[in-house]
């Protein structure tokens, strides 16, 4: 499988490439090499963690994708989880906020599904501890899918197709509210970013410009991004206002009542953000340049709270240029996806 | 002579020792790489005596906001950075669970006996 790297073949093959990287330089004066330190934090982890009630099979990824991408598990029969997290669109919609059963539009925007494995709660405000649990709130929820377990454990039931993949995936635990959400969780793990040229970069290959280089340097030092947006997925899986202007939205304050959660959301994974605009929790910027914009200015206060690592930066033109620079090279090559034909009567 | 003078001085020493960590209620418990460490090592329980105070020290360049909702503890030191100490004193009997609200995946278990 692609998501298992060895990580001393991937540490050799970046050790070499560092020395290879600093051959080029003499000979092409080339962008410059990652250091021993970035490689450790940003290498991709050996595996794609993973519960040992629900360890993945052929046939258990199988079944979650039918699941995943099939209408019928929604009340109107029409709304799939691929409906808002498309893989054409990065696994998200491209809308500020999702638009759900009979067309309401949500509060929140669609994350992408990408790298959910590596994070330590779901949703948002965090408010799912895993993804199995995640995975039935969706179809249940009036405003998104507006299904009905029973009615969808029935349906699916009722169909040959499903009864074996079911049979053969669970053996023996039948259509249940848990091996249903086990299936599209264990689909999801294999929903996981692949080598973008940053990574390549990482492994010595010679595939960031300059001032994608630059931008990463700005990351980690004068722009302060890594400060929540750490290691290998970009997160440090917390929660932090950063004062988005237009926020309304207590966020994590629901589930944690600490007064430093007010206004305050999960970091998202910055991997493939360029395919997933518009950006943040309620979609108010459009383009990467705003959000770098945003940063520069520090953020706004909302519920009388910002996150303190917040503060103004003082970016330059070419500075921000470089940072979106940074932020694009982090976009791996499409997952070759092959819709499911799914079960008929 | 000299033996006795050491020897005693020895045993005093210890004396204050054991006074010293029986009526302690003083530890420090920091907080690095999104972790409660005390003496160097990462921990995830501790047990302490009614009344013991514990000084949560950040260690890592980001910000930490130490709190508990537990039933026999609430308290929320607010967000502080590297250097700076908090400290919460624990005067009831029971599980009290530490928890930082930035990085929900920082848990300590305080065993207060
Ligand atoms: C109507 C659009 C819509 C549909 C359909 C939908 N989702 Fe979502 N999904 C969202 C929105 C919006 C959120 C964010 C909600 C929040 O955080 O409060 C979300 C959040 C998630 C998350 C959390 C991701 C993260 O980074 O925290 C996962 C996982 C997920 N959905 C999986 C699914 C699955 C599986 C299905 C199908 C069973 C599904 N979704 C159906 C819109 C949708
Ligand atoms: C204080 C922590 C923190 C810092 C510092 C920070 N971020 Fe974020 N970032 C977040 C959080 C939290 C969100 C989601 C906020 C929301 O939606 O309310 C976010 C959202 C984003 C998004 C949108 C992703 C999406 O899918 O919607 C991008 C892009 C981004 N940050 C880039 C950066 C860059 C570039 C920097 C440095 C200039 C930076 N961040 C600094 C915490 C931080
Ligand atoms: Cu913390």
């Amino acid at each position: 499988m692609i998501t298992r790297v060895s990580r001393s073949k991937a540490l050799t093959t970046a050790l070499l490439g560092v020395t290879l990287g600093l051959m080029n330089c003499i000979t092409q004066a080339a962008t410059a090499t990652p250091s021993e330190d970035d490689i450790k934090t940003y290498l991709r982890p050996m595996e794609v963690p993973q519960p040992k009630s629900n360890l993945s099979t052929p046939e258990r990824v199988e079944l979650g994708k039918h699941l995943f991408f099939d209408p019928r598990l929604s009340g109107s029969g029409w709304i799939s989880c691929a409906t808002c997290h498309n893989p054409a669109l990065g696994w998200s919609d491209g809308l500020p906020t999702a638009i759900g059963h009979g067309m309401q539009v949500l509060g929140r925007s669609t994350p992408t599904i990408l790298n959910i494995a590596y994070q330590k709660s779901q949703f948002w405000d965090g408010r799912a501890a895993t993804m199995e649990e995640q995975a039935l709130g969706p179809i249940q929820a009036e405003p998104e899918m507006a299904g009905n377990m029973e009615n969808v454990i029935r349906d699916l039931s009722d169909l040959p197709m499903y009864r074996k993949m079911f049979d053969t995936a669970y053996p023996g635990q039948g259509i249940t509210n848990d091996t249903i959400a086990k299936a599209i969780a264990t689909f999801e793990r294999t929903v996981v970013s692949s080598d973008s040229p940053f990574d390549l970069w990482l492994k010595g290959q010679n595939t960031m410009s300059v001032a994608a280089v630059r931008g990463f340097d700005l990351f980690k030092g004068k722009a302060n991004c890594a400060a929540c947006h750490s290691g290998f997925n970009f997160t440090d899986n917390g929660f932090h206002n950063i004062g988005l202007p237009n926020n309304t939205d207590a966020g994590r304050f629901a589930i944690k009542p600490i007064k430093v959660m007010k206004g305050a959301f999960k970091t998202p994974t910055l991997r493939d953000a360029a395919l997933t605009p518009p950006y943040m929790h309620n979609g108010q910027y459009k383009s990467l340049e705003e959000v770098v914009d945003h940063y520069n200015n520090g953020g706004t206060p909302t519920f009388d709270n910002l996150d303190p690592n917040m503060k103004k930066l003082d970016l330059s033109k070419q500075e921000k240029k470089d940072l979106v620079e940074f932020l694009k090279s982090l976009t791996g090559s499409p997952l070759m996806i092959t819709y499911p034909q799914l079960p008929v009567k | 002579m000299f033996r006795t003078g050491y020897l005693s001085t020895g045993l005093m020493l210890m004396g204050i020792l054991v006074a010293a960590s029986a009526s302690a209620g003083e530890i420090t418990i920091g907080q690095k790489d999104k972790s409660f460490v005390m003496n160097g090592a990462k921990i995830e329980t501790v047990s302490i005596k009614v009344g013991d105070t514990i000084h949560f020290r950040n260690e890592d360049p980001w910000f930490h906001n130490i709190f508990s909702l537990s039933d026999i503890k609430t308290f929320d030191l607010g967000s502080y950075p590297k250097g700076q100490s908090k400290p919460a004193v624990f005067d009831k009997a029971g599980m009290v669970e530490v928890e930082c609200a930035i990085h929900p995946s920082m848990i300590l278990k305080v065993d207060v006996k």
